[in-house]
């Protein structure tokens, strides 16, 4: 083999979007390939897991690590990728800090086969099998890796180098990422201390978002079939969830800038401890009922009513951040059957 | 008392856990805690002691800081509310910045609560643990110099606002009073006598009004309400609604003229409490003051037809005193200090309607019946029933109406024993013939001559019935009953129900506060508690401060009060005003919020939500700034900011987070609560 410096790609629970974001860098991908020599990427080329397990430790210099840890493959994977890697860097949202898996963390590991293997109305396990670690078949033993009750970040299982927020990262960010890497690896440049979140702003996204602000008093809130929002005006003070103003910069506002509510992929600003919390705290601040000197239960009824006029809070504030978060999962012993939140 | 020699991490924190006295040692093991806050890494010295308040205690702390080098100190003892002061000076003394400090509250949130000494001891350690690894965290901050307008406002003309302003007056201070109604004098102007000296009310009180009225340093804006308050203390900017009088004031001598001539009357339900009546341009009382009179718009003709004027018609003066056309006015104007002294408010007999005020003709408020007493008043002080004729030859007066009732009010009022005492006394001295029956739950007369004012009483002849009435009633059961009002009530000294025949039956109603307190407390950014009653700072130690620097309160507005508690209460509040006065420049705590102006991405969550509209936008940098000045360090803001870049100086996330961890020390680490 070469002496190029090794890449390597691995996927934990994901959708298959940070690969396909890293192709997404166009020409640059060209450059990757002149620099780097591919150690293991199974998305584009047929390396199976013995193979790694033959590298010496740290053989790897970069390895991109996307998805979250839902299963004990993926903790496996994410405990050899570790081992054999120089630099480990936690790439996409669900990496970073849960994501779209995580929040099954707001219910049971049984609630969540019965949703997928007895209730998905496309199904047909008229026996209701479900996925068992071990199963004795004719031919021996059939083994799957354990599913978990609790899906977790890259970081909450081994240590990481760096973070590149997003669902999935934006390219600009991507390549800006894998030029300061190469540049420290091939030129000894210095690279960014260990723990950094790379590719954003630190600056909320209102900085690149360029619709006009005002100062914020909501009287109701809308999803976003239900209104078309004003193309100059600030998406929350039209009702619309914007996570905007809690979320780490990078992305250029790409969402607002087309109307939709920022989701909140790049997680939260540097020294805020939970995202959702923050976004939840400053809704709460804005939100406009009642009339002055109203009696507090009544006025109570009427913030109540605004606050139902938001649908899905905790998987709208929370919506990539649940693992990372101080809620981090539903009590799994819930009499529900599904945990308690 | 342990110690120990090489603390870790570069911080050398000094722990002392207070016994107080027996307050806290009698359930908290405090050795035991020192002992085990002395072995926390961080931790370079632990020791408990008797009173960490006392001079020794205080010593302990300055001399650990000099001999070995502490650089934080915790003290583990009272409420912060209490001691946090003594402590940070004690700090200073030392040599440390005083908020290297951080105190935990083991008494009241501790010892206080249980008898349970084990979970006594464990949450005095947890408390002990949360507040020093808070303190590792803390920096030096320095004190903020805010200059004192000497200026202040008295809100409110009864005789506690009155107080205070002539207090401040006379040291050579301006006053600007506000009160909502056309005069000053407050009740106290509605009463006959006042207990237990039976002095003449207004014969005490319009002195002190006329002397109001005259202060080359007092601004008297009178028939005007307060409706802004912006700003901190030393520094308020008001603005005040004067309402329209339609009387000139530059002009009108007070002649009464106009009164005299206006052909049309009201029911006065303010002053004469509904039991007389007032021109539609009136005074409230002759010794009003101010002296001009007031037109009443929605009664009067002219305004009603367009027709009448005859007040403009009557009125001597050159140039004309009634000026139809006047509207209301918007003062601004500028004040170092507050003083609100708003009043109380009398409840509402209606709501208790088997008393049957309202149905009953007989029945009287206490109101009513101190202008009835009053020679001033409709009655010129003839005691008679609502025919205006007969006079009563029986009386019971009903104690405790509203009040020490779980229906309405839980508390005592504190002043309608003596009052009710002081309505038999006059009903014995104008009648001498008539019955007097007082049924009251128990009797209160702590104050000075107060006790023996009820031992005259009882030598009086009064009738006095222990128990709660139950039921006024114009059912009779029996001849004798025929015509008359039947008081039912349980007489508890001789165990029986009874039913007392009289002809009049006054009602003593609960002083309650102001029916817009809630509103007044958030125009003036302070408290009022769940009966509307202003939140002083401290319920024994500081009866007139409250939360809110540069806001003092006086009188009833804090709960009932007679009048020598109000008018100490007045004088009480000046002295506050007048010490801050004479400082000229106060240092202010600097615990205040602060934009990082690098990071903040111009969202604007936050600049409509600050109480003291202490938060400005750049619009050419597109960042929100917090004016230092103005910040009372409430934290909205600190929360609101959904990006984190607001911060609260002393309140920051490192430290709060740090005090939560130090709290759940002996709690297993999260990683492991996490199931997989």
């Amino acid at each position: 083999m070469s002496s190029k410096p090794k890449l390597a790609m691995y996927w934990g629970a994901a959708c298959g979007g940070c690969e396909i974001s890293v192709l997404n860098i166009h020409e640059h991908i060209l450059k990757v390939d002149e620099i780097f020599d591919v150690a293991f990427f199974p998305c584009i080329a047929d390396f199976k897991v013995h193979h790694v397990e033959s590298y010496p430790d740290g053989y790897i210099d970069v390895c991109l690590w996307n998805g979250a840890i839902r299963n004990s493959e993926n903790e496996e994977m994410a405990h050899l990728l570790r081992k054999k890697s120089k630099v480990l860097v936690a790439y996409g949202s669900c990496a970073y800090e849960g994501c779209i898996p995580a929040l099954s963390n707001l219910t049971s590991k049984e609630a969540t086969f019965k949703t997928v293997y007895h209730d998905n109305p496309s199904l047909d396990n008229p026996e209701g099998i479900i996925p068992l670690t071990k199963v004795e078949v004719a031919e021996g033993v059939l083994t799957l890796p354990e599913f978990y009750h609790t899906v977790k970040s890259l970081d909450q299982v081994v240590d990481v180098d760096y973070y590149l927020p997003g669902c999935p990262p934006e390219p600009p960010q991507i390549w800006a990422v894998l030029q300061v890497v190469v540049a420290g690896l091939l030129e000894g440049a210095p690279l960014p201390p260990a723990g950094s979140i790379v590719g954003v702003t630190n600056k909320a996204v209102c900085e690149e978002c360029e619709r006009v602000k005002s100062e914020k008093c909501i009287e109701r809130f809308y999803r976003p079939y239900q209104i078309v929002p004003d193309p100059e005006q600030c998406l929350l003070e039209q009702g619309l969830i914007c996570m905007g103003l809690a979320t780490n910069g990078g992305c250029g506002a790409l969402c607002p800038k087309v109307g939709m509510g920022c989701r909140g992929c790049y997680g939260p600003l540097p020294g805020v401890e939970d995202q959702g919390a923050k976004m939840l705290s400053a809704v709460a601040s804005v939100i406009a009922a009642g009339e002055p000197g109203m009696e507090e239960a009544e006025l109570e009824k009427k913030i109540q009513a605004v606050v139902d006029t938001i649908a899905d809070p905790v998987g709208t504030f929370y919506r990539f951040s649940m693992a990372h978060s101080m809620l981090r999962r539903a009590k799994v012993s819930g009499s529900n059957g599904k945990g308690e939140a | 008392m342990s110690e120990k020699v090489n603390p870790v991490g570069g911080e050398r924190v000094g722990v002392y856990i207070c016994h107080c006295g027996s307050n806290i040692a009698k359930v908290v093991d405090v050795a035991g805690v020192a002992e085990w806050a002395g072995k926390l890494p961080q931790v370079e010295v632990a020791r408990d002691y008797k009173f960490m308040c006392s001079s020794l205690g205080q010593d302990l702390i300055e001399e650990d800081i000099k001999e070995r080098g502490l650089t934080k100190v915790v003290v583990a003892s009272c409420s912060p509310h209490m001691h946090e002061k003594t402590f940070r000076t004690a700090c200073e003394r030392g040599g440390l910045n005083p908020f290297m400090f951080e105190m935990a509250n083991i008494r009241e949130h501790d010892s206080w609560t249980t008898d349970d000494e084990a979970a006594a001891t464990l949450k005095a350690k947890a408390l002990t643990s949360a507040a020093v690894e808070r303190v590792v965290h803390h920096q030096p901050l320095e004190p903020l110099p805010v200059e004192i307008n000497p200026n202040t406002l008295v809100v409110g003309g009864g005789i506690a606002g009155i107080s205070a302003a002539l207090e401040l007056a006379n040291a050579g201070h301006h006053v600007y009073i506000v009160e909502r109604e056309p005069s000053i004098g407050g009740h106290m102007a509605q009463l006959d006598k006042t207990f237990p000296t039976l002095d003449c009310s207004a014969c005490i009180l319009t002195p002190k009004m006329v002397d109001v009225g005259q202060h080359p340093n007092i601004t008297l804006l009178t028939w005007s309400e307060v409706e802004k308050l912006d700003g901190y203390l030393g520094n308020f900017t008001v603005s005040v609604r004067k309402k329209a009088r339609y009387v000139n004031e530059e002009h009108c001598t007070g002649c009464g003229i106009c009164i005299e001539k206006c052909p049309f009357k009201v029911v006065d339900e303010v002053f004469e409490a509904g039991l007389g009546e007032r021109k539609v341009i009136y005074r409230p009382f002759p010794q009003a003051v101010p002296k001009y009179p007031v037109i009443d718009k929605e009664n009067c003709v002219y305004f009603l037809r367009g027709k009448c004027k005859a007040c403009q018609k009557f009125c001597p003066t050159e140039p004309n005193s009634i000026d139809f056309e006047q509207e209301d006015q918007m003062l601004t104007f500028q004040v170092g200090n507050v003083i609100l002294a708003t009043g109380y408010d009398l409840f509402d007999v209606k709501r208790i309607p088997q008393y049957g005020y309202g149905k009953l003709a007989n029945v009287f408020t206490s109101l009513e019946f101190e202008r009835m007493v009053n020679a001033a008043g409709p009655t010129e002080g003839k005691i008679m029933l609502r025919d205006m004729e007969t006079s009563p030859k029986s009386v019971a007066i009903v104690h405790c109406v509203g009040s020490r009732d779980e229906n309405y009010h839980k508390y005592c009022s504190k002043i309608c024993c003596m009052y009710s005492l002081k309505f038999a006394h006059l009903i014995h001295e104008r009648l001498p013939d008539a019955e007097v029956y007082n049924c009251y739950i128990d009797m209160r007369t702590p104050g000075k001559g107060y006790e023996e004012f009820y031992n005259r009483l009882l030598k009086e002849g009064t009738h006095f019935i222990r128990g709660k009435v139950a039921d006024v009633t114009n059912a009779a059961r029996i001849p004798e009953e025929e015509g008359k009002l039947i008081v039912q009530v349980e007489d508890t000294l001789i165990g029986r129900q009874r039913r007392i025949p009289v002809d009049m039956v006054i009602l003593s109603p609960a002083m309650e506060a102001k029916l817009d307190s809630k509103e007044v407390s958030q125009l003036f950014k302070m408290g009022c508690d769940f009966d509307g009653f202003f939140v002083e700072r401290h319920p024994k130690l500081d009866p007139v401060a409250t939360m809110t620097e540069g806001i003092f309160i006086a009188g009833a507005c804090q709960g009932p009060k007679d009048v020598p508690d109000s008018v100490s209460q007045g004088a009480a509040a000046a002295a506050r005003v007048a010490g801050l006065i004479n400082l000229g420049t106060v240092m202010m705590e600097p615990i205040r919020a602060s934009i990082n102006q690098d990071l903040c991405s111009g969202c604007k969550i936050c600049n409509n939500m600050c109480p003291y509209n202490a938060i400005i936008f750049h619009e050419d940098r597109k960042v929100s700034e917090v004016l230092t000045a103005l910040c009372q360090g409430c934290g909205t803001c600190v929360a609101a900011c959904p990006s984190g870049v607001i911060s609260g100086a002393h309140f920051t996330n490192e430290q709060l987070f740090s005090q939560i961890e130090g709290i759940l020390w002996d709690v297993r680490p999260v990683k492991e609560l996490v199931a997989v």
